[in-house]
């Protein structure tokens, strides 16, 4: 679609980018032209490099302010028409002939994936589906809460940590430790929020940042607890009924398994956000202030947010820490709370399906395009940032479910 | 008057920092009143609101409530202010603050929250009582809306919706917490004369229908004097008059404050 730009428009928009090329062959000059060689002693010009630099920055720039201007005028004309703008992904959502067959190919592939596919394979899907679960539950605090968690990882690793030591000391199993992981990483989830209450946006995400943190270094540095950076082996596999599972077939358990549990989260954040409590959040996040003279406890409110989001983290980190057989704190890095973020971020936040979307394309992508694996954060950081600009709302933008009232309901 | 007031402000006073922007300020409200709280910019009526409603923690004095009916006095100052929502007092604010991403049903339904039951499990499990409940909330809310006139935007975005409509869902959301009492901020503010009209006809109802005592702000000299019982008059954070509209309009105070401004209505 070509927007129409007016000619004095469009000079003055070609003038701009041409400024900025200017500039950016002033900045770079130092280093794209000038090269000292030290072992002849002499200086060499490279001025092909500046003609580059030049033809480059301007072609980026001026594809960057027709976009931007495209984004305005699309806003601008919702304005004028009053209709709100209906994305694709939420038309595809919302018609029956689109979801009932991709639901039912969706269930049929994950059926037969890890039949089909290798145990490698079948090993990667489960990653996202850990994903998509840390993403969902992720959600509950920074998508429908608004609360901008950062230290999200340290639940993760109190659910790997709590599989893995009370396993070790005690042999207790995977079932039972799936309960006790998800509590405990609620309760660290209320630990975390009590001082957090009255924080909000960047403070918020600086303090939950430095308990990330916090935790991870505990567990690299208390060896007695925790084994320090050598970390836990030999944690077993989720059993089944007693039955001895080969590698191949536990893995294929453990994929299934993390299908239901996934299905299970699904469930349980959709009932949670077409609640009273779902609302409650969601009002939270757009107006703290105007929440609580309506009567809703800000206290409660935040500190379940935390502590339901916690829970999933949990329960995913007890399934990580079983499927991986081996744990140490350097999978509970910064990075992986960043990552589950960017997942949230970049499918949509506050929508199910955009995580879903969110954690097999973060997830999936890094590993097919390995060959780009050195420009991943580059990549990464491109790519949110387009984001941000271009499509704040995510890959699959917020259809949030509001009531609907019909006069049935009378 | 031997009734107790529902509301009885005794010798408020806030302090931020070095100003004192409410400095021991009385003012009581009676069951079924209609009583409006004036003053020029910055008088300290918005600070004396959030005195009452629990976004601040007075410096001083005290704020009673006797809900009618309960009849017991209770001191609500230092609560949070879902307590004192809870107990009986809603607001609404001077800039509009609705949940604007929820539609305009959802944010009366929030307004209801405080009564509702529903928790973690209740939500997860969606029983009986539960859907009983949110089918009862939904109903509910829509027949505030019906009240305040804003049916025919019930499935709309509350940003979406036209200025006027905005403050009159701002009462809407407040009256959904079943108060004993309202405190509006300014509802008339940014309204045409026909819009303001209506609200001083809805302010009437929601006192007859409901039962509901009122307490506002209000710039509208014309709306203040027909609905008011009392009033009282703040000029930087202290009380300089009170009485029926006919004493505030020759109250001499009232007069040199307003500087020359038009009272009289
Ligand atoms: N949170 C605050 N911190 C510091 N000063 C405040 C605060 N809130 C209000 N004030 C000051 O208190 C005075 C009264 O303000 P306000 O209650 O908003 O007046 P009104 O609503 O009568 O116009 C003003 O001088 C204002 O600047
Ligand atoms: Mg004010």
């Amino acid at each position: 679609m070509w927007i129409e730009i007016e000619t004095p428009m469009l000079a003055n928009e070609l003038k701009k980018s041409f400024l900025a090329s200017l500039w950016f062959m002033f900045l770079t000059f130092p280093i794209m032209v000038i090269r000292v060689n030290t072992v002849e002693k002499i200086i060499q010009w490279r001025w092909a490099n500046l003609f580059f630099v030049g033809i480059g920055s301007f072609i980026l720039s001026a594809l960057w302010r027709y976009l931007i201007r495209r984004k305005e005028q699309g806003i601008h004309r919702t304005e004028v028409d009053g209709i709100a703008r209906v994305t694709l992904s939420q038309r595809l959502l919302g018609d029956r002939r689109f979801t009932i067959p991709a639901l039912i190919i969706t269930t049929i592939a994950a059926l037969v994936f890890p039949f089909v596919f290798s145990i490698y394979q079948t090993n990667i899907m489960i990653t996202a589906l850990i994903y998509v679960m840390l993403g969902l539950g992720l959600n509950i605090v920074v998508g429908l809460a608004g609360l901008l968690d950062l230290g999200y990882v340290a639940f993760y690793a109190v659910g790997a940590y709590s599989y893995a030591l009370l396993n070790y000391h005690f042999g207790l199993g995977f079932w039972t430790v799936l309960g006790i992981g998800g509590g405990l990483a609620a309760m660290f989830g209320i630990i975390l929020g009590f001082p957090v209450l009255r924080l909000r946006g960047d403070y918020l995400a600086i303090v939950t940042l430095g308990f990330g943190e916090i935790i991870r270094l505990i567990l690299e540095n208390w060896n007695a607890f925790s084994f320090g950076p050598s970390g836990i082996a030999n944690i077993p596999r989720p059993g089944l009924f007693g039955i001895d599972l080969d590698i191949e077939q536990a893995t294929i358990y453990v994929y299934f398994l993390m299908i239901a549990m996934t299905l299970f989260t699904i469930f349980v954040v959709n009932r949670l956000q077409n609640s009273r409590i779902g609302r409650a959040w969601i009002a939270l996040r757009e107006d703290e202030v105007a929440c609580q003279s309506m009567g809703i406890d800000k206290r409660k409110t935040k500190l379940m947010a935390f502590a339901l989001g916690a829970t999933w983290a949990g329960f995913a980190g007890v399934v990580f820490a079983a499927k991986t057989t081996f744990i140490n704190p350097a999978s509970f890095t910064i990075w992986e709370s960043i990552n589950v973020l960017c997942v949230v971020v970049l499918g949509g936040m506050g929508s199910i399906v955009g995580v879903i979307v969110g954690a097999f394309i973060l997830i999936l992508l890094p590993e097919y395009l390995r060959f780009l694996s050195e420009y991943r954060m580059l990549a990464f950081g491109t790519v949110l940032v387009m984001m941000m600009v271009f499509r704040p709302g995510g890959i699959v933008e917020t259809v949030r479910r509001t009531y609907q009232y019909k006069e049935t309901d009378h | 008057m031997d009734m107790e007031p529902i509301l009885n402000v005794k010798q408020l006073t806030m302090n931020f920092g070095g100003l004192r922007a409410l400095d021991n300020v009385d003012l009581d409200v009676h069951q079924g009143e209609i009583v409006a709280l004036i003053g020029p910019n910055g008088a300290g009526k918005t600070t004396f609101f959030n005195c009452i409603t629990g976004i601040y923690d007075p410096s001083g004095g005290d704020v009673l409530i006797s809900a009618p009916k309960k009849g017991k006095t209770q001191r609500i100052n230092g609560l949070k202010p879902n307590r004192v929502t809870e107990k009986g007092l809603a607001r609404t604010f001077q800039n509009i603050r609705l949940f604007h991403n929820m539609t305009v049903l959802e944010n009366v339904m929030i307004g209801c929250h405080c009564r509702m039951k529903a928790g973690i499990l209740g939500a997860v499990f969606r029983g009986v009582s539960t859907r009983r409940e949110e089918k009862a909330v939904v109903q509910k809310s829509y027949s505030i809306l019906e009240k305040i006139g804003l049916e025919k935007y019930v499935n709309d975005f509350a940003k979406n919706l036209p200025y006027g409509a905005q403050r009159r869902l701002e009462i809407a959301r407040a009256m959904a917490t079943d108060p004993f009492m309202l405190l509006l901020d300014e509802p008339a503010a940014g309204m045409n004369p026909h819009e303001t009209q209506d609200l001083d006809a809805l302010i009437i109802r929601i006192r007859e229908n409901e039962g509901i005592s009122i307490l506002l702000i209000e710039h509208d000299m014309k709306l203040v004097m027909s609905l008011s019982d009392r009033i009282f008059v703040m000029d930087y954070g202290k009380k300089i008059a009170q009485g029926t509209p006919a004493e505030i309009r020759k109250n001499p105070a009232v007069i040199k404050a307003y500087l020359g401004e038009e009272i009289d209505a």
